[in-house]
């Protein structure tokens, strides 16, 4: 299986902002954030269609998110997923001495995982927190 | 006849906008309707009263379910958990009254426990810079009234601060800026096309994690000093267009985000910019300001600032204040298993911490205040609702420019929901009895 | 309620004019009354062999509030050393030159301060001064609003509306539940809203096209329509500039004409503040020195106004003020980190640390000029000790300026320790003054000469009855031989202090947190329409916040103690 590498960034959106006010254990939470947005030349190099299942890991660990167009694009080479659980499951938690977890500026490689689901932000953090995810 | 609450003061982000109108139902109890709010102030407003709201603590059990339990059994449990505990970390309060807060610091003095809330993860890199550095800044309104140039440098308000551009920093006609946005030259500096840089004047896409380079490139550009010929992925050209751009108005503004206090060279990014900004004030006026994420992050700086001397990451566990980001920050902390017991109020590390920190929250003693269920809620011991402040409950609040704005009760808690000042007080009393009034 | 009666002390109270002989003190239901008036059941409190002063009026310090806030969390390195872990009845308490509140109501109480007001309050953020006051414990407090950049004041006065600048003084002091009219920099602060500066009281603002003369003269002209209990208190134009004394004479003279006019027994129009850095001579850093003699020559002649000294106490300090154009300068001279606020429609501050330096010689000659004020004054009740804390020095430090004032060997071997010491003799007159303030002196600058001149001499700075029980007791006996340093020890933490009757301080150490009160002005003034219309006006188009906002509700201010005053004519 082809594996892509990127550089991962995470933040807000307005549909994360919105959804997390709604509630995070709901669909629209999971729909808004369990995404990583890339761009379209990287979706080809991956070989899949938007909307596909991804898993993407890290140094730090690995979490299946669904992959979408990049709506602030142009960025090839950027991937992007909004703040949240499943970002979290794969940032670099060092803060070399600062503090700050780097949230930003993240190695990452992405794999079709068209199979694998995408799990609720409760779910998620439930398994991961057993050691199950 | 629905009724108009006014001058509603939205507690999302840091944009604390205070111009809300909330209609609400003839008898004052529901909230049926929100205007000027921006779609995620709207959102808050328009769910606070879900009907599957949290009404009464859950306290978890040993199959991992969540049971029903009253107020005084989870005042019980957290009075105990926190008089028991070594050294507990009590973490958020960014989304909550600075009343609240205040009340949170005496628990925390009392029982010596760290207290940090969420610049930990926001700008803590922008405190520590300017511990170093300073910082020239303004209020909001002057920006509206004076400022001509607009840099959003790592920062993307169209998603995070949607009200910003309009209520402050671009649309606004000001006493000396009548023409709004017409007399205003906006740039984004952002390694993503994003919806701001599509409104920008000027958009510099630098290679994400090099802003540091392209920031001295700009300080290079305004001594006239050479330059190589691309600096972080933007040509030489557009660096010395930019600070002529930058040079050239009569007073400008750098707001800032996580775009570069997160990025690897944190807090540097943040000295960097800073200097800049001091450099600037060479040619003409010039002001920089941290985008501040929620809406009482700020005010728990405050506090914690005039109450202990520091404005996050404050150690109490000796006895007297210490300060050492890195050391007696809360990922720090959680990671290399410093802390035996986990209390969060106002925010949701659960969803924003980095798994292996919040894996170490799971397998602590733990409570969280919140009114609604999270990530967070959903792995801790205890979670226990809250009212929401700003909605049903007052409370003062600092914006991202540190102004001090009084949030106001709209409508009343559901039935027999605690404040969280009501909760923490209870708390306190309690652990003054455990504590025989040490 | 409690009595108490404070015995055999010697008594130094400028409002009755004791000066020393032994007398008792008596305390019933938070007021002094006379002996006979307590029962047998009184509490005896023994100050045998000690001094015993009414609690004594901070008239100006930086304590609470956003530019001190930011100096607290920009400067961690402020707390290293000196943290206080908490006690049964004290929180705990840190930071050196910039105290947390609760170590700032502490350490004023441990030294005998009772009331102390906050120099300068941007109105937009009063709700953040009043949340600081209400966690400072102890002591009674007040805030001074910023009015002389304030845009709603540029305007009028340049109308030379004065009727429509009343009604606006009176709105804002009830807005922010504010004390006094304070200016700083006038005109200089809005200049710096573009990154220029008033120099000189003619040099006008941009735009607002109105000087610093026209701003202080339309503004005590106001103060007094008024009757306010306090004068206009002012930081002049060019602070900290060697040979800015001319602008200092040139501001004092304003005050020339002006009869004080109020029912609280104030006599002056204009409160000069932190005087020391306001009395440079010479042009440049080179030939700096001091016109100390100059300017207290002005002031001990003209009556009607009265100063502070602002006294440099030669430590590492942060400095802070609404001067924003000063702050940006000071940090082009000692390249140290520095912080700025402009405040829309009202104000601006700044913030740098400075070291003042024995072995720098304008360091020197500062600490010469603050001491040098208060040596020349002829009249204390009108020359009052401060450090405009903490620009100048901590307020922790009055003990050590008491102790200079009142021990001319105390200042010789100040002055033969300094590296410079030939140079800076030179450039100043302390070295040839011999004077030595009594305590009767002391008393007079920092309890009955600030309550008289902020309006508060019926409750405060004194020990008549029917003032407050505001009482506090050293451990230094007027009629035994000492040293300059058991001046200072014995002044750093007081046997025994009260407030409003109830014990505070025993041996220097916090016995309880008393129940502090903020005072405020409510002055009520005919029914303005126009003013209550350009007000609705301007937060509609300029502000960042609806009016309806703005105003401090009641509850930040928990323990209100509102002068009242009637200027409805």
């Amino acid at each position: 299986m082809a594996k892509l590498k990127l550089n991962l960034i995470t933040g807000r959106t307005i549909h994360q902002g919105v959804a997390m006010e709604g509630g995070k254990e709901k669909d629209a939470y999971t729909k808004a954030c369990g995404i990583i947005e890339m761009d379209p030349s990287d979706l080809k190099k991956l070989g899949i269609w938007k909307g596909t299942n991804v898993r993407v890991t890290s140094e730090w660990g690995s979490v299946v998110v669904k992959a979408v167009e990049a709506t602030q694009g142009p960025h090839p080479g950027l991937a992007y997923i909004p703040m949240g659980p499943w970002a979290n499951s794969v940032v670099n938690p060092k803060t070399y001495s600062t503090g700050m977890p780097t949230f930003k500026g993240v190695p990452i490689e992405v794999e079709p995982a068209i199979n694998e689901p995408v799990l609720s932000s409760i779910q998620l953090v439930q398994k991961k927190c057993r050691g199950e995810a | 006849m629905s009724k108009s609450v006014t001058d509603v003061i939205c507690p999302f982000c840091g944009t604390l906008c205070d111009d809300l109108e909330v209609i609400v139902s003839d008898d004052g109890k529901k909230i049926e309707d929100i205007y000027n709010a921006c779609a995620i102030g709207a959102e808050k407003f328009m769910h606070a009263q879900a009907p599957e709201r949290v009404k009464r603590p859950r306290m978890q059990q040993p199959d991992g379910t969540y049971k029903e339990v009253s107020y005084d059994e989870a005042v019980e449990y957290t009075a105990q958990m926190l008089f028991n505990a070594r050294k507990p970390l009590m973490y958020g309060w960014s989304s909550t009254s600075c009343e609240a807060q205040s009340v949170g610091h005496e628990i925390a003095e009392k029982v010596g426990a760290i207290v940090d809330n969420t610049a930990t993860v926001c700008h803590g890199t922008t405190l520590i810079a300017v511990q170093d550095v300073g910082i020239p800044s303004c209020t909001l309104g002057e920006i509206k009234n004076r400022a001509d140039r607009i840099i959003f440098w790592g920062c993307n308000p169209c998603h995070a601060h949607p009200r910003h551009q309009s209520r402050y920093s671009v649309f606004p006609r000001g006493f000396f800026t009548n023409k709004g946005h017409m007399n205003r030259k906006v740039i984004v500096v952002d390694p993503r096309v994003t919806d701001t840089a599509k409104l920008a004047d000027y958009h510099y896409q630098v290679e994400q994690g090099r802003d540091y380079e392209l920031l001295s490139a700009f300080r290079v550009a305004l001594r006239n000093e050479p330059l190589p010929e691309t600096v972080a992925g933007i040509p030489r050209e557009k660096i010395i267009e930019g600070a002529e751009v930058m040079k050239s108005g009569r007073f400008g503004i750098i707001f800032f985000g996580m775009g570069v206090t997160q990025s690897l060279s944190k807090n540097h990014n943040i000295d960097n910019a800073i200097m800049l900004t001091k450099d600037l004030n060479e040619f003409t006026k010039f002001s920089i300001m941290a985008m501040r994420g929620h809406y009482n992050v700020t005010g728990s700086g405050q506090v914690l600032g005039w109450q202990f001397g520091y404005p996050f990451s404050v150690d109490l566990s000796r006895g007297f204040a210490r300060y050492n980001p890195g050391e007696t920050s809360s990922n720090d902390l959680l990671r290399r298993g410093e802390v035996d017991a986990v209390f969060v109020l106002g925010s949701d590390p659960g969803a924003h911490f980095p798994i292996s920190s919040v894996k170490k929250i799971a397998e602590l003693p733990s409570v969280c205040v919140d009114p609604h269920i999270t990530p967070t809620s959903e792995i801790s011991k205890l979670h226990v609702p809250v009212a929401f402040v700003g909605v049903e409950v007052g409370g003062n609040c600092y914006r991202m420019d540190n102004v001090p704005i009084e949030a106001r009760k709209v409508v009343d808690p559901p039935e027999g929901v605690l404040t969280d000042v009501e909760f923490l007080t209870r708390v306190n009393a309690r652990l003054d009895q455990l504590m025989g009034g040490k | 309620m409690a009595e108490y009666i404070i015995k055999n002390g010697f008594v130094f109270d400028p409002t009755q004019g004791i000066k020393g002989d032994k007398a008792d003190i008596a305390v019933k239901d938070g007021k002094i009354v006379k002996s006979t008036e307590v029962s047998s059941k009184a509490k005896t409190i023994d100050a045998s062999g000690k001094t015993v002063m009414a609690g004594a009026v901070e008239i100006h310090a930086h304590i609470a509030g956003p530019k001190v806030n930011e100096g607290r969390n920009y400067r961690p390195e402020d707390k290293l050393f000196t943290y206080r872990p908490k006690s049964a009845s004290s929180r705990m308490a840190g930071g050196f030159s910039i105290p947390t509140t609760f170590k700032t109501g502490y350490e004023y109480a441990r030294m005998g301060y009772t009331t102390a007001m906050e120099a300068a309050m941007p109105p937009l953020y009063a709700r953040h001064v009043h949340e600081e006051i209400k966690d400072t414990p102890i002591i009674d407090e007040g805030a001074y609003p910023v009015f002389g950049n304030n845009w709603f004041v540029l305007e009028y006065l340049k109308n030379k509306e004065i009727e429509n600048t009343c009604a606006y003084i009176s709105w804002l002091l009830e807005a922010t539940k504010g004390y006094a009219v304070k200016v700083v920099n006038p005109g200089g602060t809005e200049a710096w809203g573009w990154g220029l500066n008033c120099l000189t009281i003619d040099d006008p603002v941009p735009y607002f096209d109105i000087t610093p003369r026209e701003i202080v003269t339309g503004l005590i002209e106001a103060n007094e329509a008024l009757g306010l209990p306090h004068s206009v208190h002012i930081h002049q134009n060019s602070l900290g500039n060697p040979g800015n004394y001319t602008v200092t004479l040139d501001t004092l003279k304003l005050a020339e004409g002006f009869k004080a006019k109020n029912k609280f027994g104030r006599e002056q129009v204009l409160h000069s503040t932190h005087l020391q850095f306001h009395s440079y001579g010479g042009d440049s850093w080179a030939n700096f020195e001091s016109k100390s003699k100059e300017v207290m020559d002005y002031v001990n002649k003209q009556k009607n106004i009265t100063v502070d000294t602002g006294c440099v106490t030669l430590d590492e300090t942060t400095t802070m003020t609404a001067d924003g154009p000063f702050e940006h300068h000071l940090t082009e001279l000692n390249h140290l980190k520095w912080a700025n606020v402009d405040v829309e429609l009202e104000t601006a501050a700044g913030i740098v640390p400075y070291i003042y330096s024995p072995d720098i010689k304008v360091c020197e000659i500062q600490w010469a000029i603050g001491l040098e004020l208060a040596l020349m004054a002829k009249d204390p009740m009108r020359c009052f000790i401060t450090t405009d804390h903490p620009n100048a020095g901590p307020f922790t430090r009055y003990p050590r300026i008491i102790k200079w004032l009142m021990s001319a060997e105390a200042r010789k071997k100040q002055i033969e320790s300094f590296k410079h010491s030939a140079k800076m003799v030179e450039a100043t007159h302390i070295a040839g003054i011999d004077r030595e303030l009594s305590l009767y002196e002391i008393a007079q600058m920092t309890r009955a000469g600030p309550a008289k001149a902020l309006g508060l001499s019926r409750q405060y700075g004194g020990l008549a009855p029917g003032m407050d029980a505001d009482i506090v007791v050293y451990d230094f006996n007027p009629e035994k031989p000492h040293k300059p340093e058991d001046i200072e020890k014995a002044f750093s933490a007081a046997a025994y202090v009260m407030k409003t009757g109830v014990p505070v301080v025993i041996n220097g150490e916090i016995v309880s947190n008393g129940n502090k009160r903020t005072l405020w002005v409510k002055a009520k003034v005919n029914e303005n329409p126009q003013v209550m219309r350009d007000i609705r006006d301007k937060f509609l188009r300029y502000y960042s916040v609806t009016q309806a906002n703005y105003d401090v509700s009641s509850h930040f201010v928990p323990n209100p103690h509102v002068i009242e005053v009637d200027a409805t004519h």
